[in-house]
């Protein structure tokens, strides 16, 4: 699926992340801004990516602000901004859900 | 008909359903119920954001034993199937409408749930709804809501919508509301549904919240929504049996048990006679017990 604009969801309070998808042209690629990076950097940008997957997005960026957000809500953001970023908001996407 | 009121409802804790960190800690304040909102908390540009939020929430966050509420969109927004659909499908307890003006409106919901279980595999009837009522139309019409579906598990009143219909305000003796409070709490009695007062607003004020808890434990009411977890524990507080409540209540069912062993329905106690409604209310006040943690398992008083 192609991204068709820049969109964002989510804020910067703790216990969030600010997910930012935007079009890209090699693969997908994550850049994660996280306090905690060192230990769970890995499965953060792991389920951004798999969300990503599930979406079938083959070229897209997703810069990500993490405040210390649970795994649910880094799902749930990602989704959100991804669907933005598609222009599909108005009906859940429940091939990914 | 399966007794909807058997549940203790002392309070539903209102979370804003974008908001990340009070979803993840709702469930550590002791509400009986949480209701998520997607509706008034949530601006239009973020519904989509909201819904995605507590589904997620709703599939992997543990809110134990707790009673999970959404409210949706109204029924005459854009945004009400997908809402009904999402929260369907995350297994949600109950889906409150807002601004419940007729049974229609219950009847239009009830189709909506129903496919919504259907397209997602959930059994049929396993998502109940309860209804806001907010204006004048809604109290004068809350009997038939009521009585409008299965499903229906309770009635709720919302003041400040309510209040701005009658062209008043809230005013610290909630006279304004008497009419409405009544209505509902029979109304709900009539349906064997259970009855919640609106929000106490001042946070701040404690002696207030106490007042108009009591006020509204005495017409019958199952409980309260809260806005501020600080509330939970000054409801529950009213809401707690005496020892000489549970004393009595403990001699009820003893007292019914006996009978029960010996053949007999109808039993006397102190001169007086037990009968159903004074078992049930029995029953009641040592579930308060429990849940007040004024007894131990056994059902034996341990006090505070």
């Amino acid at each position: 699926m192609e991204i068709k604009q820049t969109a964002i969801d989510g804020t910067l309070e703790s216990s969030d992340i600010q997910i930012t998808v935007s079009q890209g042209t090699a693969g997908v690629q994550i850049e994660l801004t996280s306090d905690v990076a060192e230990r769970f950097g890995t499965q953060i940008k792991a389920t951004i990516a798999q969300i990503a997957n599930d979406f079938q997005l083959e070229n897209v960026k997703i810069k990500a602000v993490d405040q210390g957000a649970l795994d649910c809500v880094i799902k749930a953001r990602t989704i959100t901004a991804i669907q933005r970023a598609l222009q599909t908001s108005a009906e859940p996407a429940w091939e990914v859900l | 008909m399966v007794f909807k009121q058997d549940r203790l409802r002392r309070t539903m804790m209102f979370v804003p359903g974008n908001n990340a960190g009070m979803l993840k800690d709702a469930g550590i304040y002791g509400a009986d119920s949480i209701m998520f909102d997607l509706e008034d908390a949530v601006s239009l540009a973020e519904k989509d954001s909201a819904r995605t939020l507590v589904y997620e929430a709703l599939k992997t966050v543990d809110y134990g034993d707790t009673e999970l509420v959404v409210r949706v969109n109204g029924l005459d927004t854009e945004f009400v199937k997908a809402d009904v659909l999402a929260m369907v499908k995350a297994g949600i307890d109950v889906i409150r409408i807002p601004k419940t003006e007729n049974a229609a409106m219950i009847k239009e919901m009830e189709s909506l749930v129903a496919e919504a279980e259907q397209r997602f595999g959930r059994p049929v009837g396993s998502t109940h709804i309860m209804a806001a009522i907010e204006s004048a139309e809604g109290v004068l019409n809350v009997p038939a809501i009521a009585k409008a579906s299965e499903r229906m598990i309770g009635v709720a009143l919302s003041a400040e919508d309510y209040t701005t219909d009658l062209q008043t305000h809230r005013y610290p003796d909630g006279k304004e509301l008497e009419f409405a409070r009544n209505m509902i709490i029979h109304a709900a009695r009539a349906a064997h549904i259970s009855a919640f007062d609106t929000v106490y607003t001042d946070v701040d004020n404690t002696q207030g919240l106490i007042d108009e808890t009591e006020y509204i434990h005495q017409l019958g009411y199952d409980g309260k929504s809260v806005i501020n977890p600080r509330q939970i524990p000054v409801i529950n507080s009213v809401f707690e049996p005496t020892e000489a409540q549970v004393k009595n209540a403990q001699n009820v069912i003893a007292a019914i048990e006996r009978a029960h062993q010996a053949g007999s329905g109808v039993i006397s106690m102190n001169g007086q006679m037990v009968d159903r409604p004074v078992v049930l209310r029995a029953e009641r006040v040592m579930k308060l017990a429990q849940a007040s943690g004024i007894v131990d398992k056994e059902g034996h008083y341990i006090g505070k």
